[in-house]
């Protein structure tokens, strides 16, 4: 059942929805946004993440219609839309603030847009009450924004530039005002109503958990560049760089020199006078080539005696425990004063656990755990 | 009790400065005009005990109020004056609109300097400056001059001693009470909501329409009242910049202040100017009150 998974970007006849090409844009002489190509396809639900000034926003402003490219072009259904103005594009943008108009009622914020196009009452009088109803807003529609909770806003904003159907949503860190535990279901209606309405989104995010919840694809952006576009699970257990791997979630990087040996396996020299750690990669390193091995804190073992036929086993001691409620993190300081961090899951009461401060541990992983990279 | 004085002292000065002053102009009003000083009678006499009090109230009556409204002069400077006031208050508002606007656009670094050109007019002496308009407007002013120069007129124009001269007077003053509101009211405007509504299929000019104008209603509203309410009763602009026939209540006022000595007809003029001003008072602190709750 192959064909009911959702990866248009894998196949090679589909037609982008968004189509960056070489885009530059500069304000100044500062470079925002670099040389950058990207295609986004129709009913993706796409995450751009990226730290503050990444150039992040600025791509979405330019999807928006709020910023033109400096160079390059940007294509929507295959059409060029740089200089079209933001009312002529069939794009609508969920802004950070939500910028819902003060002075008009739920009913006619979310009703803007439609009286924009001039359509029949009868007509936005329907697609409004279907707005309401999709974001569980119909006990609201008569009171002003500022009669709302934070929560509800956020749905107002969301109705509202869903309510013209536009080919493509753009979201504005559109959870970045929530507190923690709305931000998670929030998280999943979003998923839902992008599901139910089949409309292409775009999210900008700097929150990793966010992208990897809600996206189905993940653009990683550093100064301007993208640094990795691919499907969550893929950004974290493949990462192509040091600094993706390093951005989301936690990760253990050891760096050493690789010597290759069979079946795409390398040895690393880590540290003066350790055996040699083993690891499995499809990129190709040359003997001696400077590598760095990155390891989930959650794919390392933690254990009070070597286990047996282990490929990697380091010694050290527990430095630090965080204790998470469902999960613990041991900081376990090698005898060359680095760090490595252990991840267990708490199947047992915190009294009966088996390591405390101090314990000598050994530390395993397979020869797949990690991930070798160049840089 | 503390908070009784607290709230007394505001209250006091409320009673000094402004309820003891009405009460006397309101009981000149009342009193009959007399060669005499002060020019009116009657006044009260304590010496005479209980009798001299019921004779001083029982002197009082509405004799200058029937005359007003039996003297036309009076009733048609009324409304003379809320025109001009209701005019100048448009025009101010075409013109201080956009110098607000484009204040509140401007680059946040030429917003102080922008602002202090606003406020500068008023270092100087407010008598000087309608004097200044005279040497402009005349025959021989300097606009007069200009325009013969550029060749747009070959007579000069007569724009001195007419109700345009007194409009542009009134607009002139008054401009600064009209942008700074607005500005304000500006300055406070989301721009994310102006790419809202772009967003949502909006030209520039409809967003200004439906989002800018409204958003920045109270500040119109504010802006309107502070032009309207003093340019009503108005004095100085209309009798240095005026003609004859430009007709206001507060000249009125004046000349039957100083020129006809009649200090009760001119109480009376005051008693009903104040009660005309009161309608467009309270909507003002209202509109104010409305302000302070939605910012809530």
């Amino acid at each position: 059942m192959q064909s009911t998974v959702f990866t248009p970007w894998e196949d090679p006849d589909a037609k982008p929805l968004i189509r960056f090409q070489n885009v530059t844009k500069r304000f100044g002489t500062f470079t925002a946004i670099d040389d950058l190509s990207l295609d986004i396809y129709e009913r993706e639900f796409f995450a751009l993440l990226g730290p503050s000034g990444c150039g992040k926003t600025t791509m979405m402003r330019m999807l928006g219609g709020f910023e033109t490219p400096t160079e390059g072009r940007i294509e929507l259904a295959g059409k060029d839309i740089v200089g079209v103005p933001p009312n002529k594009r069939a794009v609508n943008m969920m802004f950070q603030s939500y910028a819902l108009f003060p002075h008009l009622s739920v009913w006619d914020n979310i009703a803007f847009g439609l009286r924009r196009d001039g359509k029949p009452k009868a007509e936005i009088e329907a697609r409004v009450a279907e707005m309401l109803k999709l974001t569980r807003l119909e006990k609201f529609a008569g009171r002003k924004p500022h009669q709302i909770s934070g929560g509800q806003r956020q749905r107002v904003a969301l109705a509202r530039s869903l309510a013209k159907a536009p080919k493509l949503l753009l979201l504005d860190e559109p959870l970045g005002a929530l507190d923690a535990k709305l931000r998670q279901d929030t998280q999943f209606e979003l998923m839902d109503i992008q599901e139910k309405t089949g409309t292409t989104f775009v999210i900008v995010t700097h929150d990793q958990e966010e992208a990897m919840t809600v996206a189905s694809r993940v653009a990683v952006m550093d100064e301007g560049r993208l640094i990795q576009v691919a499907t969550p699970d893929r950004i974290y257990e493949s990462p192509a760089n040091v600094y993706v791997a390093d951005f989301i979630g936690d990760v253990n990087i050891i760096e050493g020199r690789a010597t290759p040996g069979e079946d795409d396996t390398y040895a690393i020299d880590w540290a003066e006078g350790e055996v040699p750690l083993q690891a499995t990669s499809a990129t190709r390193f040359d003997k001696g080539q400077t590598c760095y091995l990155a390891i989930r804190p959650e794919k390392v073992t933690i254990s009070t005696d070597r286990p047996e036929g282990a490929v990697n086993a380091v010694q050290g001691k527990v430095l630090d425990i965080a204790y998470l409620g469902n999960l613990s993190t041991y900081h376990v300081e090698l005898p060359s004063g680095m760090v490595i961090k252990a991840q267990t899951a708490n199947t047992r009461r915190i009294s009966r656990r088996s390591f405390t401060w101090e314990d000598p541990v050994w530390l395993s992983w397979t020869v797949t755990g990690g991930v070798l990279l160049a840089g | 009790m503390r908070r009784f004085l607290l709230i007394a002292v505001p209250y006091f000065w409320l009673l000094a400065l402004f309820l003891v002053p009405f009460v006397i102009v309101f009981k000149i009003s009342l009193s009959d005009i007399a060669l005499a000083i002060p020019p009116y009678t009657p006044t009260l006499d304590f010496s005479a005990g209980w009798a001299g009090v019921r004779a001083f109230f029982s002197a009082l009556d509405f004799e200058n109020f029937t005359w007003l409204t039996q003297d036309d002069l009076y009733w048609k400077a009324y409304l003379s004056s809320l025109w001009i006031a209701l005019i100048s208050t448009a025009i101010t508002l075409a013109v201080g609109y956009p110098i607000a606007y484009a204040m509140a656009r401007a680059p946040e670094e030429w917003r102080p300097t922008l602002m202090m050109l606003v406020i500068l007019p008023f270092w100087t002496s407010f008598l000087i400056r309608v004097y200044a308009w005279m040497g402009i407007l005349s025959q021989e002013g300097f606009l007069n001059q200009f325009l013969m120069w550029l060749g747009i007129i070959n007579e000069p124009l007569t724009i001195l001693n007419t109700n345009t001269a007194v409009y542009i007077g009134i607009v002139y003053t008054y401009l600064p009470f009209m942008i700074l509101p607005i500005y304000a009211a500006l300055d406070r405007l989301d721009e994310s909501l102006i790419e809202a509504a772009e967003d949502l299929g909006c030209s520039r000019l409809s967003a200004f329409w439906l989002v800018t104008v409204p958003l920045s209603r109270n500040g119109i509203a504010a802006g309107s009242f502070l032009v309207f309410i003093p340019a009503l009763g108005e004095f100085v602009i209309p009798s240095l910049l005026g003609g004859s026939g430009t007709l206001m209540i507060g000249k009125v006022l004046w000349e039957e202040f100083f020129s006809n000595r009649d200090w009760p007809v001119a109480s009376a003029v005051a008693i009903i100017l104040l009660a005309i001003l009161v309608i467009p008072i309270v909507l003002f602190q209202r509109n104010q009150q409305k302000q302070a709750e939605a910012e809530q």
